[in-house]
This record gives C-alpha cells, structure tokens and sequence, in this order.
C-alpha cells in the first residue's frame, strides 16, 4: 500500500532502513545475548541525524512530526525492538522539554539531544506506581533555590546511559496527582545515582534500570512547567509518545512476517514448499491483513496529531493499542509457521516475539489504553446528549 | 586545508558485461553505485574535516548521470562536487583518466587528494598514482590507517603483503586507500537535503585547458584487444598411503606452489 509519503519522508524510510539493515540485523542477535546496549549504532543513528527528527529547527533539529518518527521507528524496529526501545526512549524523555520547557531549557537540552551527543531517560514508574501513576512516592522538596529529590524509580529505559532525565516527583503529596512536579536531572548530580540493572525476557539490547535519588539537590531552574504540574507533563508526554509504541509494534510485525514468508516459500514438506498448503497461505494473508490495517490506523493518527489537533488521547491509544496487539499476534503467528526453526534461536522471530510482549506493557498497559478510550468515549457520548 | 576526493561511478554488480566491438564497459541498464573504495576515501576526507580547519571537494569523471554519485557524496559530508565530463574524453584509458583527472585538480588545487585504492570494474588500481606522477607529487597507495596529520606532514600506515610501512609523507600528498582504513558513514538526512540541491560544478576539457588529441581514445595509449574472464584450472588429487605419508605428500605439493 502507498501512504503517500513525500519525498523527504522516503529519504528517512530509506536511511532508516539501511541503518537496521546494515548494522543492526548483523548484530540484533548478539546484542540480545549479551544484553549489551546498542552504542555504536546509537551512533549511527546519532550521525545520520536521526535523534534530531522531532526537535525544532532552532534547536539543531529537522522540525519533523509524529509521521516522520513513526517512520524511523517502524523501521528500526523491524530490524530490532531492543535497538528501536533505546531511540523511541530517547523520544518519550524529550517530549517534557519539548513540550513544557522555557526557553533556557530547550536552549540548554535540545541542541545536544538532536545531535544525538546526549541520550534521554524518561522517569515515572516506581515499585507502587506502575498502571496507578499517583502511586509515586519520590519526593522533591524546595529548599532555597534548590529542590531536594528522594526516592528510586525502576524499570527506566536508557536509565545509565542517558546523560538526561526527566523526573516526575511528589512537590505536595497531600494534592496527589495535583502534586507531582517534573524535573530535568542530569547525570552526575551530586545524591543520583544508578541501582538494580534488570534482566529481561526481550528487548535485551536495551538498557532498564532503577534510579536512585538520595538528597540529590536540582536547582529550582530545572522544574519543567510550574510546580504541580507533573502529571499533565507526563499525561501530554505520554500522549505524544505512545504513536511510537504502536509503531514499534507494526515494525516487529513486518519484520517477523517476511521471516514467516520467506521460511514458508523454502520450506519443504510433502514434496511441497510449505506456502503452497491452504493452513499456511491464510495464516500468512491474515498476518498481511493485520499489518496492514496496523499501518493504516499509526500513520493517519500520526497525521492527525501532526495536523496540531488538540484532544490526541484517543486516538493515540487507539492505536498504540492495536498496533502492539498485532505485534504479539504477528510474531507468534510467524514463529507457529516456522514451527520448530521458528522456536530456535537459529532464527530471528524467536526474539522478536519475546521482544514485542513488551510493548503491550509499557508505556500504559493495553489495558489501561483501554480505560483511556472508553473513558474518552463516555466523555464523548455525554457532550452529545 | 584543501581535500580533494576522486570517485568514481561503477556498476553495482561483480557481472560486468562488455561491448565486445569497442571493448568498453556497458553501462546501460545496471544500476550504479560509488566504487566502494572510494566510500573509504570520502569518510577519510569528512573524518579531517571534522577535527581540523579543512574542506572537501569531490571530482569525479564521467558521463553526466555521476551526478548522482557526487549528490551521494555530498549527503555524506562533501562540501562541493566537480563533474568532469565531455564527449572528448570518451574511450580514456588508465592513462588519460589520470591525464585529464589531473588537468582538474591543478585547476581546483589540492593540499591532499583521496582516492580509493582501485576501482571494482577495472581493477586496475593504476589511476591514482598516475595522477600523482602527471601532479609531480608523491603519493602513497594502500592506506589503512592516517596516525597523524597537520598542514604540512601526513604520517600514514601503508598495508603491504607481509605487514605494513609507516611512511611520513609532506604535503601536497595523494592517497590511495584500502578498506581497513576506516567504516564509511551512511549519509545524514541534513546532507541528502543538502545534496538534494546543491549546484554541481561542471568542468569540460576546455575549462581544464588540455588539447583534446591527448584525451580519449586518442590520447589512450592503451589499445584493449579482447577482454575475458580467466579461465578457472581446478585439478583434484587424491593423496593415498598411511597418514604421515600423505602429510609428507601434501607439504610437497604446497611448498611446489608456493602455498607454503
């Protein structure tokens, strides 16, 4: 199908693919082995201007939209998720400044991340605060013209290698979700540092690991909106953001699927390529449908949030939603084709199906995605009355 | 300092068919790519560029669609492309490419030319050193490594057959690189916007003041007779007696040709 891309747009598809092509799918298996962080080809990325996609011009970027990421990570991602997690993070930590900073912020902070010289980490999700984001106990405490952080958040992607973090933290815990305040830390501040480095079932390529604050003292400089207004931050971040999710989902799905069909034209039982018996052929064409319609629904919710439209929540879970369902149901259908070559680790799809069950996960639960949209909806149906 | 960066324009396939009434390559049809030795020779020249006060022009010659190539080098760094084309240097050999090559780059000017060290078609690795001797400067072929560089000296590895040569070389200097010597860079999306509409700079014999019977086929020494693929020799023998014995047998053959 042709999603009318332009020209510039095709260049990045192109340049995206020939990066996951040329360096990342040599790699993608070892990378996952050794769960080593993908930095060579972070740089990679970083040189072909990548990590600049989304951020303004003025600020050394491209000034491209939710389309245009969407492409990068499509693409990555159907080469590997673990590789294209690192750079989608990298995304999620910078929609904060992006959205919420002053203009001495994004001066400071957007120039090197476009640049791709400094990595992002986003950081919301404690031990007691996961799907119920007003469990966070971290707290930041204004002392003079400093904030003082304590506590630890956990499971954070690019958490050590990032040089940036964005952090939600309690100012005012007795306003609950009124009283969380986000803050930008950098790496190497005096009381943060890094904690438990956790061991992955997928994704293994990048790096998840725990925060810990202790008395680590932010200047007040460094709060992104006004105090109080941490959870719209992360809310609107989020929103921006999980387009990109879904994008991972329908790249791991593309590429688990030409495995699949690649397998199936060479396979040989009863005398037969294995593509040539019914119960194959309608897997595959069911696989084809569903990633189709998965593409459909990513880039015209990447279009309508590029259009400046207001209410994205919907629509951007919407698709998030669906397009990391097909994630899952595509790689496990590839893999049921390959049958047993499919199981060993001889061939990619293996991984990419444990790589994808995570992105029904992270970034709000399909779940919770689902409560969003009904919420959005009973909304809707309300006004209508 | 001034780089410049010869390139060439090849066909993207080892299956390179020849016009067997002119004995010249046949272009048509294959898609075309920069000769990958020369990928290595851009990224050297972007790679100076980065960490000293330098610019990188890339001059290919060709047939007018090299443009394309020079557009890629550009997207990778270059900062301007000079296309050498015209109907007169038709038919060059080894010889007359590095002749009219080196016309150009007296009119460019140079502190530091790159070259890849051969071409994937020809194969015959002779251009670049020739431009050297119609330059009269040295050159040093097979690069693998540059261990130091400022405005006047260049020191470099030189890769040889049974080991390598650490050759300190002054400027001007002409190189011809292997691919040890670096990892090319994928163009950045900046740069293919940039090549998208940069102005090529077109140059004809009569810009690089050359008299047009030494250019071409004319100013070829070189006449191509026939040109054939080699003709494989496999021949297969089988070693027989106790296992030292056929050891003994097979370190004879060896040392015989050479092997050993």
């Amino acid at each position: 199908m042709d999603y009318f891309f332009t020209e510039e747009q095709i260049m990045i598809r192109d340049l995206a693919r020939q990066i996951a092509e040329e360096r990342v799918v040599p790699v993608r298996a070892e990378l996952d082995e050794k769960e080593e962080f993908p930095r060579d080809i972070m740089k990679v990325i970083a040189q072909a201007d990548l990590f600049g996609l989304f951020v303004p011009e003025q600020y050394g970027g491209l000034g491209k939209g939710a389309v245009e990421l969407c492409i990068a990570v499509e693409e990555l991602s159907r080469a590997c998720l673990g590789v294209s997690t690192s750079y989608a993070a990298n995304a999620l930590g910078t929609f904060p400044i992006l959205l919420f900073g002053t203009d001495t912020q994004k001066n400071t902070y957007l120039p090197d991340i476009a640049a791709g010289k400094k990595l992002v980490a986003f950081g919301l999700t404690e031990a007691n605060a996961g799907s119920d984001a007003a469990g966070i106990q971290t707290t930041a405490v204004k002392d003079g013209d400093d904030y003082i952080l304590n506590g630890t958040k956990q499971w954070i992607t690019n958490g050590s290698e990032a040089e940036i973090y964005t952090i939600i933290a309690m100012t005012d815990k007795a306003k609950g979700a009124r009283g969380a305040s986000a803050f930008i830390v950098e790496k190497g501040t005096p009381g943060f540092t890094f904690g438990k480095k956790e061991k992955k079932m997928g994704i293994r390529a990048s790096v998840t690991c725990e925060l810990v604050f202790d008395n680590c003292r932010v200047p007040k400089e460094n709060i992104l909106g006004k105090e109080g207004m941490g959870f719209i931050v992360a809310m609107k971040t989020l929103d921006q953001s999980r387009i990109g999710v879904g994008a991972q989902g329908l790249g791991v799905a593309q590429g688990a699927f030409e495995e699949a069909v690649k397998f199936a034209k060479t396979r040989i039982q009863f005398e037969k390529p294995i593509i040539s018996f019914q119960a194959i052929q309608h897997m595959i064409a069911d696989m084809a449908i569903e990633i189709e319609a998965a593409r459909a629904l990513i880039y015209s919710v990447a279009r309508f949030i590029d259009s400046g439209a207001k209410d994205i929540t919907k629509p951007s879970a919407m698709a998030k939603t669906f397009a990391t369902d097909i994630g899952m149901k595509v790689t496990t259908n590839a893999l049921q084709v390959m049958g047993g070559s499919g199981y060993m680790r001889d061939y990619p799809v293996e991984k990419m199906m444990r790589d994808a069950k995570i992105l029904q996960i992270y970034e709000g639960t399909n779940q919770i995605q689902r409560n969003v949209i009904c919420q959005n909806l009973i909304k809707e149906f309300s006004r209508m009355k | 300092m001034k780089i410049v960066v010869c390139i060439k324009q090849v066909p993207d396939t080892a299956e390179v068919k020849i016009n067997p009434q002119t004995n010249t390559l046949m272009r048509d049809g294959v898609p075309s790519i920069i000769n990958p030795y020369d990928l290595h020779a851009i990224e050297a020249a972007v790679a100076i560029k980065e960490v000293m006060d330098a610019t990188v022009t890339v001059l290919t010659m060709g047939p007018p669609q090299a443009e394309v190539a020079l557009r890629e080098s550009i997207a990778m760094g270059a900062d301007e492309a000079v296309l050498l084309s015209d109907r007169a240097f038709a038919g060059s050999d080894t010889w007359a490419t590095a002749y009219t090559l080196s016309g150009a780059l007296k009119k460019l000017g140079f502190d530091l030319i790159f070259c890849g060290k051969q071409a994937i078609d020809g194969d015959t690795a002779q251009v670049g050193p020739a431009m050297a001797e119609f330059l009269d400067i040295p050159h040093v072929a097979y690069v693998s490594k540059i261990n130091s560089i400022s405005d006047t000296v260049v020191e470099v590895r030189r890769m040889m057959d049974d080991g390598y040569d650490v050759v300190e070389t002054s400027v001007p200097v002409l190189f011809t690189v292997v691919r040890e010597l670096n990892q090319p860079r994928f163009a950045s999306l900046k740069g293919k916007m940039r090549a998208k509409n940069a102005q090529i700079r077109k140059l004809t014999h009569a810009d690089i003041e050359l008299d047009e019977k030494d250019l071409g086929l004319s100013g070829s020494p070189t006449q191509v007779k026939n040109i054939f693929a080699p003709e494989m020799k496999k021949e297969r023998v089988v070693f027989e007696g106790k296992p030292e014995e056929q050891v003994t047998e097979l370190h004879n053959v060896l040392k015989s040709v050479k092997c050993i």
